[in-house]
């Protein structure tokens, strides 16, 4: 069995509660580093720890949390971005609804880091059941004198405020989160100024995902070097990997980072294989927004290596063959899916989502899905492929946040790696419109 | 005591060097550059949602978007991609690529594709033309052709208010008039409704727009969302002279330009600079109001760009680019009609035939002429 950081007492009845998660040795990061530690040895381990954000940038925390400003006379905050909206990704929900104190612990240590005593946890709008359930954890720590005023007698006051989301994928993005956390319109700000200058109501603000808070009592606890022990590289520590789509096992599942795709994919203790019956197609290692993958560049590389969970390999090869791990979302097709229509779906969350406040991203975006539609009914011609391709170029790197990036990946890749199914939907109008239709290549169609 | 200046910061715009003030944005710089040289004016990045005056504006249209090749002296490394220049900040040593970088053109010319997506060229009967930014934008940057053929978003006509017309069909999301609105007008009744490219500029449910300065979002918006009602289709800009004036207003400086048809003031608006951005927002009263030459001071006539529609054929032939020999050498390896003659690609051949085909056209109109 691999080592497990977040989901070791994740079944144990009643670990939502307060007295049982204490029982399981809960909270005992926050007396360690709030009377045995100072903030900078807290922000220390999580340098030395190496853990990577874990909302799928991967950008190294400790080193986030080095960037952070410190003005005399200004409050800095820290804010958990639990806005989890990405298609296929859904284990911050699965950690948060499960076993909730966690994430408390961890904004406490994180916050007592970097010296804030006004955090934030921003939840996705649609997920307010989560929000009772936070709530709820935060009264019983509270009750208990793990926040509030002085806590445990140390002098160290922090008090925690759960926020839902208004509902947009968009707030997930940081600085859109700060704006919507500040009550405004959730549209991503430009950068520079980057928040740990100027964030939440203008003063220093570190963001981090749930999954990378959560993380933190057990860096504490056991040190931030047994936790770089963990992995592989630069990727250090566990993972959780919702994994869904065509496979026996769909669930959330962690893993050590460096397990091999083979592993996680086909063994009985994690997602089981392909379902019975079918073969392998394509996978979406890192959630909707990352370069979907075929079949035989899955478990190896481009170079003949055997292709691992973790940052660096998911990316070997770049976006020509390979991908990102992203937030994790590990989303698998087998050969009854249809790529183009799969594309136009991911086309049609990412127009649905976009911010409309960057040109590019507010008509390119609508644009890619109109013509991803057409072909996926039969209207399609042949340069429809090109100017897709062609659109997502303009699209990536030239928007203010990430999301015009996100919608461009899926339909650059689709098309890299797929580009015969594309062909096939154009030259085959009336029988790739059809209903449940799929392209089998040289097989027959279904 | 002696005053004390803030070092000042060099920067490689387009390979000519500028020293600028910390602080100054490179859209900036370059605009000091051609202030100092009028024959460098087309080297500034086209701007569509910046707008000086307006603190926070800009970023968002992307058409600034300029190749950063060298961060600073001190960290020369490339930045990892386009930067918007309105909003990006000059760094000691910065080498900036705009005109010079192919790429910087190629991305210019796709906003302008996307930019008219959903924006109607509807030049001929739009009040803005002439004075419209995008169609400059267009006309400087794009391509005569789009490749758009799906439909396109129109709105219904709202009503916001007795002064200002609100066509949303036309609107590209600037949102200068929203922070004209937060800015300079005593009460927000505006803002930015939906998401995506369902956007709109719209009220709180249709409510009015109704504050003494709220004709400045009409002087603010690049392209003809907004427009004076009363003004709308009285007159074409290029038949109207425009004056500078002043009067003692209460409310705002009170100078104004006047656009005159004959003797009639047929529009008022705030006096605008060589970018196109008002230097003192008016109010409603000077605006609307006084249209009466004896309700101002008359300074002279306003001095007008030799590249503004007003004083010179701005679209015409005299600007536009004759095609080159290059093109003609494409659109011959294009039309390849098997009609039975043979068709020469190579340079050499065709230059050749052109000439004889010029001397004989040459000698056909003489030939006329002298008939």
């Amino acid at each position: 069995m691999a080592k497990k950081i977040l989901t070791e007492h994740i079944n144990v009845p009643g670990i939502e509660t307060f007295d049982v998660y204490r029982q399981h040795g809960g909270y005992a990061a926050v007396e360690k580093a709030l009377k045995t530690m100072t903030p900078d040895e807290v922000v220390e381990e999580a340098k030395k720890s190496g853990v990577r954000g874990r909302g799928g940038a991967g950008f190294p925390m400790g080193m986030k949390w080095g960037f952070l400003a410190k003005p005399e006379g200004i409050p800095r905050y820290l804010v958990c971005n639990a806005d989890e909206s990405e298609p296929g990704t859904f284990k911050d929900h699965h950690l948060m609804r499960s076993i909730p104190h966690l994430l408390i612990e961890g904004m406490i240590v994180s916050s007592f880091a970097l010296g804030a005593h006004k955090s934030f946890i921003y939840v996705r709008g649609e997920l307010l059941y989560v929000v009772r359930i936070l709530e709820q954890a935060i009264a019983e720590a509270t009750a208990k004198g793990f926040l509030g005023k002085n806590i445990l007698g140390t002098g160290y006051d922090l008090e925690l405020v759960v926020q839902p989301g208004g509902g947009a994928y968009i707030c997930g993005e940081e600085t859109a989160l700060l704006e919507s956390l500040e009550g405004k319109r959730g549209n991503p700000r430009n950068k520079p100024p980057f928040p740990a200058v100027k964030g939440l109501y203008q003063s220093p603000t570190v963001v981090n995902n749930v999954e990378s808070i959560a993380n933190m009592p057990w860096i504490i606890n056991n040190g931030g070097d047994a936790y770089a022990a963990i992995g592989i590289g630069r990727s250090t520590g566990t993972k959780l990997i919702s994994a869904s789509g065509h496979i026996r096992k769909p669930g959330v599942y962690e893993i050590e980072l460096g397990v091999s795709v083979d592993e996680f994919l086909n063994s009985d203790e994690y997602c089981g294989g392909v379902r019975d019956g079918h073969y392998l197609k394509a996978l979406v290692a890192g959630g909707s927004s990352v370069p979907i993958l075929p079949a035989h560049l899955i478990t190896k590389t481009a170079n003949g290596e055997d292709r691992l969970m973790s940052y660096e390999s998911l990316s070997d090869g770049g976006f020509a063959t390979g991908t990102m791990l992203g937030s994790g979302g590990f989303i698998v097709f087998d050969e009854t899916a249809c790529i183009v229509r799969n594309t136009w779906n991911f086309a049609r969350f990412y127009h649905h989502e976009s911010c409309g406040q960057c040109s590019p991203c507010r008509e390119g975006t609508g644009w890619m899905e109109k013509v991803l539609h057409r072909i996926e009914h039969g209207h399609g011609s042949m340069h429809d492929i090109d100017l897709l391709v062609d659109i997502s170029k303009k699209i990536e790197g030239n928007t203010i946040c990430p999301l015009g990036d996100a919608a461009a990946w899926p339909v650059a890749s689709a098309i890299r790696h797929f580009r015969d199914e594309f062909v096939w939907h154009i030259t085959n109008p009336q029988e790739a419109s059809r209903p449940g239709a799929v392209y089998m290549g040289d097989l027959a169609v279904a | 005591m002696e005053e004390i200046k803030p070092q000042l910061l060099k920067i490689t715009f387009d390979g000519i060097e500028v020293e600028v003030e910390p602080g100054t944005t490179i859209l900036q710089a370059a605009r000091k550059i051609a202030e100092a040289d009028d024959a460098q004016a087309h080297i500034v990045p086209p701007a569509m949602c910046y707008y000086k005056p307006l603190p926070a504006s800009g970023g968002k249209c992307r058409a600034c978007l300029v190749k950063v090749s060298q961060g600073s002296a001190k960290d020369p490394r490339p930045m990892p991609k386009l930067v918007p220049s309105c909003i990006t900040q000059v760094q000691d040593g910065m080498v900036v690529e705009n005109s010079t970088n192919p790429g910087v053109l190629d991305t210019r010319k796709a906003i302008v594709e996307f930019l008219l997506i959903n924006h109607p060229l509807d030049c001929p009967i739009c009040d803005q033309a002439g004075e419209c930014h995008l169609q400059d934008f267009a006309f400087e940057h794009g391509s005569a052709k789009t490749r758009y053929e799906e439909e396109r978003r129109t709105f219904d006509k709202i009503d916001i208010g007795p002064y200002v017309q609100l066509h949303m069909t036309r609107c590209i999301l600037c949102y200068r008039c929203v922070y004209t609105a937060d800015q300079v007008t005593n009460k927000r009744e505006h803002g930015v409704m939906g998401r995506g490219d369902a956007s709109e500029i719209s009220t709180y449910i249709e409510k009015s727009i109704d504050n003494d300065f709220s004709g400045n979002i009409i002087d603010v918006c690049p392209v003809g969302a907004l427009t004076d009602k009363t003004y709308r289709f009285k007159n074409r800009v290029w038949f109207t002279k425009p004056e500078d004036a002043h009067c003692n207003c209460e409310k705002c400086s009170g100078k104004v330009t006047l656009w005159y048809r004959g003797d009639e003031v047929i529009r008022v608006t705030a006096r605008k600079n060589t970018w196109g951005e008002v230097n003192e927002f008016i109010c409603n009263t000077c605006r609307f109001e006084r249209k009466k030459t004896s309700e101002w001071v008359l300074e002279g006539p306003s001095k007008v760009k030799r590249s503004s529609v007003i004083s010179a054929n701005k679209y015409g032939s005299n600007l536009v680019k004759k095609p080159d020999f290059a093109l003609k050498l494409a659109a011959s390896q294009f039309k390849k009609i098997d009609d039975g003659r043979e068709y020469v690609t190579d340079e050499e051949t065709i230059r050749h035939q052109s000439v004889e085909n010029n001397d004989k056209a040459n000698h056909r109109s003489l030939l006329a002429n002298n008939n």
